[in-house]
């Protein structure tokens, strides 16, 4: 029994486009990431150092990331007044309510917001300012200028994401629990002085410290991410926009992977 | 007192006097199913300028990376400067890199520094030893070299596109090279601004006595920038040598390229 020409074109295995092809190219991806990162760490510790660089990203990730982070961490604070406040009431735990804001906003509110926040600003930033370089040969240019385009923009890039990261985390912390003693208060008035004691009492650093220092590790993954989907994009406008949005959506997705596992070996190490 | 940079140029230079600067020995280069450079093979000396002309996608500006070591040839050598860029260490190809000047086809100006910054580029990297007023004083240099002085604190989208390849052209001089490369320097322009970079080339290699390439569409710039043309077709050396001599060529392809710029 012969096959008609448009059956067979139709069960012809398509070997251009194979179903396997999504699982190979995330393997190439995984695989250019891995030299990409041997690149970098030989780049970050081999001599010169771009400390003017460093710094002028520092300010570009860090400074001007500043207001955004303090509104949000702001948002945070009063969200959480609010929504504790009546399920607290509920309970009859009210005067739970400033130890609730103060261990949520910092412990976990204030370091997934500014990570996220970071890498919608910084990782959309990094990965369009890059890709543009890379399509208009300005990355070939510092490369045919003899210097090492990974120690120039890669390491550069992501030590300031690392630095940057825990002190905006404190930034957005301080905002939070402010704006959340402020939401409070209009309710129901309580001072500041108080507020804070309530909502300290019985923590120490072990509570607070390891999870502002986590947000270095979202530094990294920001940093990492954004330089190297800036770095491989190919084409025109369309591969800027790419290395964009893919910049944000990846570090995204890999800053809220790697919390759950932060949070777990936290509370593993710190008990 | 000469400076170790000083010595390292004086090498380089001396060592390069009598034998050629670039060595290309039957490089090939292929994207895929496509081979743009078939078994390419020719030599640059001291003063030299090779113009490479050909049909567009013919593997120019390939060679052109190669040379500089910014893409790697499937077979074959690229020796520059006595070293071979295919097999180097990064530390030697960076090495020989700051004896190379490479203007990019569209100038490849990095749009966040201003024009002065942008020559100043190469010598903050490597001329460590210049002071800040030195460094600006050669900056000025260059610029005036290139026509530009006074639009030094321009932003390079706020000049035109002859004026961001003089750019580009300044910050290639910048390290005093050995070896000038260049992408296409007159694409893009209007004929008027195309004679001016011709001439500015030309006065430069006069005064820098560099081995030069050039890699142009513009057989009128070959003829009047160039000591010999090379014409490339299917990836290949069609015929190498002076304007004369490709202008005595029976060759359809060569006679094609000549009427059609004549």
């Amino acid at each position: 029994m012969s096959t008609s020409p448009a059956v067979a074109a139709t069960v012809t295995p398509d070997r251009t486009n194979p179903p396997i092809r999504p699982i190979t190219d995330m393997l190439a991806w995984f695989g250019e990431l891995g030299f990409f990162i041997v690149r970098v760490v030989r780049a970050a510790f081999t001599p010169p150092f771009q400390f003017s660089e460093f710094i002028r990203q520092l300010d570009e990730v860090g400074a001007k990331s500043l207001p955004l982070v303090a509104l949000a961490g702001s948002a945070i604070g009063v969200v959480l007044a609010l929504e504790a406040r009546y399920s607290l009431v509920r309970f009859g735990a009210k005067a739970l309510l400033p130890s609730a804001i103060v261990f949520a906003v910092v412990t976990e509110m204030s370091p997934i917001i500014t990570g996220l926040v970071v890498s919608g600003r910084v990782g959309a930033g990094i990965g369009a300012e890059l890709a543009a370089m890379k399509v208009t040969e300005q990355i070939d240019a510092i490369e045919a200028s003899a210097v090492d385009p990974y120690k120039l923009l890669a390491v550069t890039r992501i030590a300031a994401c690392m630095v940057a990261l825990p002190l905006l985390t404190l930034a957005g912390s301080f905002c939070g629990v402010l704006m959340g003693w402020v939401s409070a208060t209009l309710v129901e008035p309580i001072s500041l002085a108080r507020f804070l004691n309530a909502g300290f009492a019985g923590a120490g650093f072990k509570d607070f410290l390891p999870p502002t220092l986590k947000t270095a590790v979202y530094g990294l993954i920001i940093g990492t991410i954004s330089t190297f989907q800036g770095m491989r994009a190919k084409g025109g406008a369309v591969g800027v926009g790419g290395a964009a949005t893919t910049s944000v959506v990846l570090s995204s997705l890999f800053v809220i992977l790697a919390d759950v596992l932060l949070v777990k070996i936290i509370l593993l190490l710190f008990p | 007192m000469p400076t170790t940079q000083d010595s390292t140029d004086a090498t380089a230079r001396s060592k390069t006097t009598n034998q050629a600067v670039i060595a290309i020995n039957n490089v090939t280069k292929s994207f895929g199913p496509q081979r743009v450079l078939d078994g390419v093979t020719f030599n640059v000396h001291r003063g030299e300028t090779l113009a490479f002309l050909g049909r567009s996608g013919t593997g120019k500006s390939v060679l052109l990376r190669i040379i500089i070591g910014l893409q790697t040839p499937d077979s074959g050598s690229a020796i520059v400067l006595g070293t071979d860029m295919a097999q180097a260490s990064e530390e030697d190809i960076s090495a020989v890199r700051t004896q190379m000047g490479f203007l990019f086809q569209h100038a490849a100006l990095y749009d966040s520094l201003t024009v002065a910054e942008n020559v100043a580029f190469p010598l903050l990297h490597h001329r460590k030893d210049l002071s800040e007023s030195d460094r600006h004083d050669r900056v000025q240099m260059l610029l005036n070299e290139v026509g530009l002085e006074g639009h030094g604190k321009k932003m390079p989208a706020n000049i035109s596109g002859g004026m961001q390849k003089r750019v580009g052209l300044a910050r290639a001089l910048a390290l005093d090279p050995v070896i000038l490369l260049l992408d296409e320097p007159t694409a893009g322009l209007d004929p008027i601004s195309s004679g001016e970079i011709d001439e500015l080339i030309l006065g430069l290699q006069h005064q820098h006595q560099m081995a030069s390439i050039v890699v142009t569409h513009d057989m009128l710039s070959a003829k009047t920038i160039a000591t010999r043309i090379a014409l490339m077709n299917h990836g290949k050396v069609v015929i190498e040598g002076s304007y004369e001599k490709l202008q005595g060529s029976n060759e359809s392809f060569v006679s094609q390229f000549l009427h059609r710029d004549s």
